[in-house]
């Protein structure tokens, strides 16, 4: 395998796959991932639409908080039961609708923690997901509080789903547009660190933004935003403009995570030039951008699960950024996402994080200048800025000068070796090593420098880790094999020596997967 | 289990030879990975155990809030006439009734929920800092930690990527000399990553509970050899080896023996000892992974003379944005897990440490005044900071209180800051590490000879 070829596959895609011919053109090989058709991995057939999984998440809280206030849920309704002891709450029918939808999660999963020392989670389930069938409430033969059965099946579809995308990884044959995947999921985060979102999360990637890695910028950043899980997950569901019409009667009203995020981290970033009267008015023009409650009958839910509504938006002209957006409802955010994907400040955002992620933790400043000129170029064209990558020279230049995450050390060696493990333990291992799936920290997504992934505890973890996929997968592979196929045009001759002088078959594939020229790309 | 380390060594029999529990002391202490690293140009390391080089060293924890604690809820300002109103839902009732404010000087009270620091407030071991900010007059979250956590003043670049160090490893690097830690680092984070707080040119440990198992000495061995061309690699493995080798060894020694009388004397609900019973963290047998459990293991990794000086730990759970509740709600299972954690370290800590100790909990900055529309606050900008243990001159709320009506309000929204939060942390590092001011102004935080020291933070 050529250097180029090795750097396509490591730096650019995924990692060297068993049994992959290497490209004879490395370049070409990578822009024809981006010209051809993306593939839908194997894996996604059955995995349930964001749009069902919110109404069905809105009808699990509905339901907790009627439990709450006393009226127990009995089998096909939820009525009062008479004797039942006295609601503790007044009525909700005496607060409105438009300000309870999207309330704060009475839903929240369980955590999904493991027991510590507990290095695999709990199998998902063989056959169809346990509780309620899609679209509405289970029969229930007894009581069962509804809110933990839908609890215990989203945090079995989290499972479904992050071992659905974890295979993708492993087996795709277009891992540059899968790695893309990556970086803008991560770039648009949303995490089960917020219990409420932990069902929707692969959703999210799936529909929101799988579809536009190759797109348009403009595209995405709507997809994002507009996406169910987004708009839970950074509150904007609940927000309400203070003199809107649900304002006025609940004193209810801004919320301004959402709005402050999307300029922070989504489009301008934060040294982007904006205030925190930009914040204000950003979610203001965003107030009404919600999700759809069981009393939206009358609203369009579209096919993504985004409803406008009216009722909470607030009224009046807003000034972004010394832009004026008269009052036009939903279409003032579509508009003022328009121009901040336009933005010169988010070009240059942009343009760091790709050149950081693909270049090095400090991205040469020219790669970043001919990055950013080619996303104002091309009127945000994803797949032209990751053409331009391509033919960035300092993408293939010099050492490897990133180390991987430990989502890619663990994608890299089972895409080398051909293991297959049960995604459940994959989930469960890569917990431990700090980056477990959709599971990032906080909305600015998982770091992408040494510094955050490499620090003593990690290093041993990592180490760990890779002695755990070393005695397993000694099977499957010899060791001069793997070291040929994971690091041959990298290979050092100490870490040859190393190998082919290890003690035993396993302790050599350890030291492949750990050497230096495995854990970097 | 194998008592002691918190990993499960051992615990995977499909492993095969060399998956026993290795004996971690030898690995480092004495032999072939020692001899590596120092031939890789590590410099020299000691071999043996030293004398305990500084018995009796003063103990600093800093906590780290992520997210942004809303400091008027967590220490309210009850006696200010504009409280109630502009807090609105989210103000809390006065001392004594139902679900009250539990008071502090007649001015300030704590969230019900802080309950257990009450106590530490009463035995003069807790303080609270308010109307505090650091130098960041922005409302992001990451930047706001950078800022907390570099030292670099607001005039830092903030356009991308974080600083190379933060203050708390410079002030590492000014601890007076003669001190020498055989096993651990002076500095340790407990946790996957080590804070930006604590990273710098001085090697650190870092340590957290883990499942998986750690692999024998040979190969650990060979790692060290492949990860000599490595610098970020090959000290992270010489100092995971280390903190490794140190928590195995602190936590599978004995008990601390029943604490002996305070001087100062502690709340009798949090630190009293029953007789006979050894304290809680002797009797668990492995740590968890919540705050408390951490916050015990930190304990412990504290209490032996060779333990680090400094360690860092932290908490998130505080941007409460929606649902933020007053007595019950996102905010006080937050506040709650934080008492139940210091509570925890306090209890789990030797007595003679715990008078040379001291905890300071800090955040990013803090939250509106107001509620926002979804029951919650959004970011704002003064806020509080603790100060705990017995080497705190504790029982006292300090603050040059600005006070809650909208025209005192910094633009019009959040507390106003009165105080520096670095006029803080230089008090402590002067007062309770011993290092000199102009240290602290020119390498700690630079550029911030303006900003004094706060006196009196620190019992003499």
């Amino acid at each position: 395998m050529s250097p180029a070829a090795f750097i396509a596959a490591s730096r650019f895609g995924l990692g060297v796959r068993a049994g992959e011919a290497a490209a004879d053109d490395p370049r070409g090989w990578l822009k024809a991932q981006l010209a051809g058709e993306a593939v839908v991995p194997a894996g996604f057939s059955g995995l349930p639409a964001g749009r069902e999984l919110v109404v069905r998440l809105v009808q699990a809280q509905e339901a907790g908080r009627e439990a709450r206030q006393g009226r127990t849920p009995v089998p096909g309704g939820f009525g009062p039961v008479a004797g039942g002891p006295a609601p503790l709450l007044p009525p909700r029918s005496s607060v409105p609708a438009d300000a309870e939808e999207g309330a704060e999660a009475p839903l929240a999963p369980p955590p999904l923690t493991l027991p510590s020392g507990t290095a695999v989670l709990a199998s998902p389930p063989a056959g169809p997901a346990r509780g309620p069938a899609p679209g509405g409430m289970p029969a229930l033969a007894g009581f069962q509080d509804p809110r933990k059965l839908f609890q215990r099946e989203m945090r079995d579809l989290y499972l479904r789903e992050a071992g659905a995308r974890l295979g993708a990884m492993i087996a795709t044959d277009q891992p540059f547009r899968e790695r893309l995947v990556m970086f803008w999921s991560n770039h648009f985060t949303v995490s089960v660190q917020r219990p409420v979102v932990a069902g929707l999360v692969g959703s999210f990637e799936r529909e929101a933004i799988r579809p536009h890695v190759t797109g348009r910028f403009e595209d995405l950043l709507r997809a994002a935003i507009r996406h169910p899980a987004m708009l839970l997950y950074l509150d904007n569901a609940r927000s309400i403009g203070p003199n809107s019409r649900a304002g006025q009667r609940n004193r209810r009203g801004l919320n301004e995570n959402l709005a402050r995020e999307v300029l922070e981290l989504h489009t301008l970033g934060v040294a982007g030039g904006y205030g925190q009267d930009d914040v204000r008015a950003f979610a203001a023009i965003l107030t009404g951008w919600s999700v759809p409650g069981s009393r939206d009958a009358g609203l369009d839910a579209g096919t993504g699960g985004f409803v406008f509504r009216p009722v909470a938006h607030e009224p009046g002209d807003k000034t972004l950024l010394g832009r004026r957006y008269p009052e036009a409802g939903e279409a003032e955010g579509l508009a003022a996402l328009a121009a901040l994907a336009r933005h010169p400040a988010t070009a240059h955002h942009l343009a760091t994080k790709m050149a950081r992620h693909f270049i090095a933790d400090e991205p040469p400043p020219a790669a970043v200048a001919r990055l950013e000129r080619a996303f104002l170029d091309s009127d945000g064209d994803l797949g032209h800025l990751a053409r331009v990558l391509i033919e960035s020279p300092e993408a293939w230049a010099g050492p490897q000068a990133k180390i991987k995450t430990p989502q890619e050390l663990m994608v890299s060696a089972l895409r080398v070796t051909g293991a297959g493990w049960p995604a459940d333990r994959l989930v469960g291992q890569l917990r431990q090593l700090g980056q477990m799936p959709f599971a990032a920290p906080s909305p600015a997504g998982w770091p992408d420098d040494a510094g955050h992934w490499i620090g003593p505890e990690a290093m041993m973890r990592r180490i760990a880790w890779c002695s755990l996929a070393g005695h397993r997968l000694a099977a499957l592979i010899r060791p001069a094999d793997l070291l040929e196929a994971a690091i041959g045009p990298v290979a050092r001759p100490e870490t040859r020596e190393a190998v082919l002088q290890a003690p035993s078959a396993a302790e050599a594939v350890t030291l492949v997967l750990a050497s230096p020229e495995f854990q970097r790309r | 289990m194998p008592s002691g380390s918190g990993r499960s060594s051992g615990s995977d029999r499909s492993h095969g030879p060399g998956w026993g529990r290795p004996d971690r002391r030898q690995v480092l202490l004495g032999l072939p990975v020692t001899l590596a690293l120092a031939a890789a140009g590590f410099g020299p390391m000691p071999l043996a155990l030293a004398a305990p080089a500084a018995p009796g060293a003063r103990r600093l924890v800093v906590v780290i809030l992520r997210g942004a604690m809303d400091g008027l809820a967590a220490v309210a300002p009850y006696g200010d006439p504009d409280y109630r109103e502009q807090r609105g839902p989210l103000a809390l009732a006065g001392p004594g009734g139902d679900g009250g404010v539990l008071d502090l000087d007649g001015r300030f009270g704590l969230h019900p929920a802080l309950a257990p620091l009450h106590d530490f407030y009463r035995n003069g071991t807790f303080a609270v800092i308010h109307a505090v900010a650091s130098p960041y007059r922005g409302r992001s979250h990451f930047d706001g930690q950078d800022v907390l956590e570099d030292g670099y003043g607001a005039a830092r670049a903030v356009v991308s990527g974080t600083g190379d160090s933060g203050w708390l490893n410079r002030a590492l690097g000014l601890l007076p000399p003669g001190r020498s830690w055989p096993e651990s680092r002076p500095g340790l984070a407990i946790g996957q990553t080590v804070p930006l707080m604590l990273r710098g040119t001085v090697p650190v440990g870092s340590w957290a509970p883990a499942a998986l198992p750690v692999p024998g000495p040979g190969l650990l061995d060979r790692l060290a050899g492949l990860y000599r061309g490595d610098p970020v690699l090959a000290s992270a493995l010489e100092e995971g080896l280390r903190s490794e080798v140190f928590a195995d060894a602190a936590l599978a020694a004995a008990p601390e023996p029943v604490p002996a009388p305070e001087p100062v004397p502690a709340p009798a609900s949090v630190m009293a000892p029953v007789a006979g019973m050894p304290p809680a963290a002797a009797t668990a047998p492995r740590p968890g992974n919540r705050f408390p459990d951490l916050t015990a293991v930190l304990a412990r990794f504290l209490n032996p003379d060779t333990g680090p000086q400094v360690a860092v730990m932290e908490l998130g759970g505080w941007d409460t944005h929606t649902g933020q509740g007053t007595v019950r709600g996102r905010l006080a299972d937050a506040l709650g897990l934080l008492a139940e954690g210091l509570a925890a370290f306090a209890r789990t800590l030797a007595p003679t440490v715990w008078r040379r100790t001291a905890v300071l909990v800090v955040t990013e900055f803090g939250r509106t005044v107001a509620a926002n529309g979804t029951g919650g606050t959004d970011h704002g900008t003064g806020g509080c900071a603790f100060l705990l243990g017995g080497a705190v001159a504790g029982g006292r709320v300090l603050a040059d209180w600005p006070g809650l009506a909208r025209p005192a309000l910094f633009e019009g929204r959040d507390l106003m800051p009165t105080l520096d939060l670095r006029a803080v942390i230089k008090g402590v590092l002067r007062d309770h590490l011993g290092l000199a001011t102009a240290g602290l102004d020119a390498m700690v935080f630079p550029d911030s000879g303006a900003v004094s020291p706060v006196p009196g933070l620190i019992r003499t």
